[in-house]
């Protein structure tokens, strides 16, 4: 399902003295089966685009297509929950939207909604608590007594239950330590590649940007400035600090060391990983002569 | 959705309003409630009507702005209407139909009453938009301290009370996000039957007491860290002045009240 913004502009409150403009004429598109990471500094609009990918906010101005439905001011659309159904948004701090008295009930409580029989929702919440890593036990728990980064795992259940076709995810790891941030990027990874989620990644980390979107949106001041893949993106530092961003840790190693050898590696690496393979064949070569 | 709710909000401006003394501006209100009572007929309730507007007019708040931040009272306004119009049995009857009678009486007593209520949430909407929270619990708690001889806990009301308004546009954005979260989760809290929509309601109000509680706990413990200790000895970084036009505009109030008094049956 692509989703496609086109001249977007949004204005919180408007029509009052609080009146505040968020976006200002936003293109972007996100195929279907992408993986699109939106970057920029705090205040840039990245979260109020993300409230228009299922229509939680309507723009202003411009239109919104969500599959084969528009969405534009001041109409009222009959496919809301269709589309809600289809992108399932992870908000910043998930956790707070847990209520229900057991973990079982609220995970169960979004496919619920959109009218899937109790018994596979059941299936699915028992399914999901397996993939996400929660020992058994937790199911009759309530959500409350749970531990921070668990209460954050059943609240992505909860929002995964309604098998969307698209997951937006806001931050879906800040406040998390090393190890749970990397195991739940591993996970939406996976989910990406085996179901075929289209996913839409919100984040601060440069990093997360790097290694697991294959295109990025770089938001400054409400506006979209920059659209393309990683490489693109991430090999000009001077223009992503006229943004108030930065490099991510493995390219600025990169940086560093091609200052110090005086040599050009042949591939931007965006990963560790690819960094440690070039530098290992560099010494190779290096060896050989 | 609920960023047009002006309760517990303040505009930041410089009217005359505006600059009034907090004190001034509490009594007047105080003293305004009473005043609306006297009011008992078209002259009376005519004059509150436009010594409303000539408020609005001198606070320089837009009209249309107050009118719809006060949306959500219009329902109750409706409410007594109705409630007056086919419970009062007094005067001619001017509308007869099956088992609904209108009386005159009731017709006015409706309107009347709609009026007062309008005037009330008005005036008292353009007190808490034209002063910061802090001033009004400090006006407060000046206003209230000769009650300290009867041992009444004057500080800790006033702090309870700036409190509770610092937080109001807090927990309304809380609110917000929330809502927004459930709706994303298909939650559905506009359409639906009353059950159903009090059914939606449970996933919205469980968070948001978590919440709170938090909240007030991290507060509790961020004052003690830092010290705080009620109000013997505390010292004001804002000093509260009364000025000439403070005392004008409680004679306003005075006049206004002599004009009701003269004009009434």
């Amino acid at each position: 399902m692509d989703i496609s913004l086109q001249q977007v502009s949004y204005a919180y409150a408007k029509d009052t003295p609080f009146e505040k403009r968020a976006l200002y004429d936003v293109d972007l598109l996100i195929p279907s089966g992408s993986y699109q990471a939106i970057i920029g500094h705090t205040g840039s609009g990245k979260s109020t685009v993300l409230q228009h990918l299922n229509a939680l906010l309507k723009p202003t101005e411009g239109v919104i297509r969500i599959g084969s439905t528009e969405v534009v001011a001041d109409k009222k659309n009959k496919k809301l929950r269709e589309i809600r159904q289809k992108v399932g948004i992870v908000f910043q701090f998930p956790e707070h939207q847990l209520f229900d008295e057991t973990v079982l009930k609220d995970i169960m409580f979004g496919p619920m909604n959109f009218g899937v029989p109790e018994e596979e929702a059941r299936q699915r919440a028992i399914e999901l608590v397996k993939l996400l890593g929660l020992p058994d036990e937790v199911m009759e728990k309530s959500p409350f007594d749970l531990s921070g980064g668990q209460m954050r795992r059943v609240a992505i259940a909860g929002v995964l239950a309604m098998n969307p076709e698209v997951l937006v995810l806001d931050e879906p790891t800040a406040g998390l330590d090393p190890r749970g941030r990397k195991e739940i990027m591993e996970l939406f990874k996976r989910l990406h590649e085996e179901k075929g989620l289209t996913t839409v990644l919100v984040t601060h980390s440069m990093e997360d940007a790097a290694r697991y979107a294959d295109r990025i949106a770089l938001m400054h001041n409400g506006k979209c400035v920059l659209q393309g893949i990683p490489q693109d993106i991430f090999s000009d530092e001077d223009r992503l600090m006229d943004y108030r961003l930065e490099l991510p840790q493995s390219i600025k190693f990169q940086k560093k060391i091609e200052e110090m050898i005086g040599e050009k590696l042949p591939t931007l690496c965006l990963t560790e990983e690819v960094l440690a393979e070039e530098l290992a064949r560099l010494m190779k070569k290096e060896r050989e002569i | 959705m609920l960023e047009k709710m002006i309760f517990g909000r303040y505009i930041p401006g410089d009217s005359f309003i505006h600059r009034l003394d907090a004190r001034a501006k509490l009594i007047f209100v105080f003293l305004f409630i009473m005043v609306v009572f006297i009011a008992n007929n078209w002259i009376t309730y005519g004059i509150l009507l436009l010594f409303t507007l000539l408020i609005i007019r001198l606070s320089k708040i837009r009209l249309y702005f107050l009118i719809n931040g006060l949306k959500p009272v219009v329902f109750l306004i409706i409410f007594t209407f109705l409630l007056h119009l086919f419970f009062t049995r007094e005067g001619p009857i001017i509308f007869d139909w099956k088992f609904i009678t209108i009386y005159e009486e009731g017709l006015k007593q409706g309107i009347f009453i709609s009026i007062r209520f309008t005037v009330l949430v008005v005036l008292t909407s353009i007190l808490t938009l034209t002063t910061t929270p802090i001033s009004i619990t400090d006006a407060l708690e000046i206003l209230l301290n000769p009650l300290k001889k009867w041992r009444l806990p004057v500080h800790e009301l006033a702090l309870m009370m700036s409190i509770s308004l610092r937080f109001i546009p807090t927990l309304m954005d809380e609110t917000d996000k929330i809502m927004k979260a459930q709706m994303a989760r298909g939650s559905d809290m506009t359409t639906g039957s009353m059950k159903e929509r009090m059914n939606a309601i449970v996933p919205l109000l469980i968070p948001l007491f978590v919440s709170a509680f938090k909240r007030a706990e991290d507060l509790a413990t961020a004052m003690e860290v830092r010290g705080y200790k009620g109000g013997e000895g505390r010292t004001r970084y804002r000093k509260l002045e009364w000025a000439t036009r403070d005392t004008l505009i409680i004679l306003c109030l005075v006049v206004l009240a002599a004009i009701l008094v003269y004009f009434r049956q």
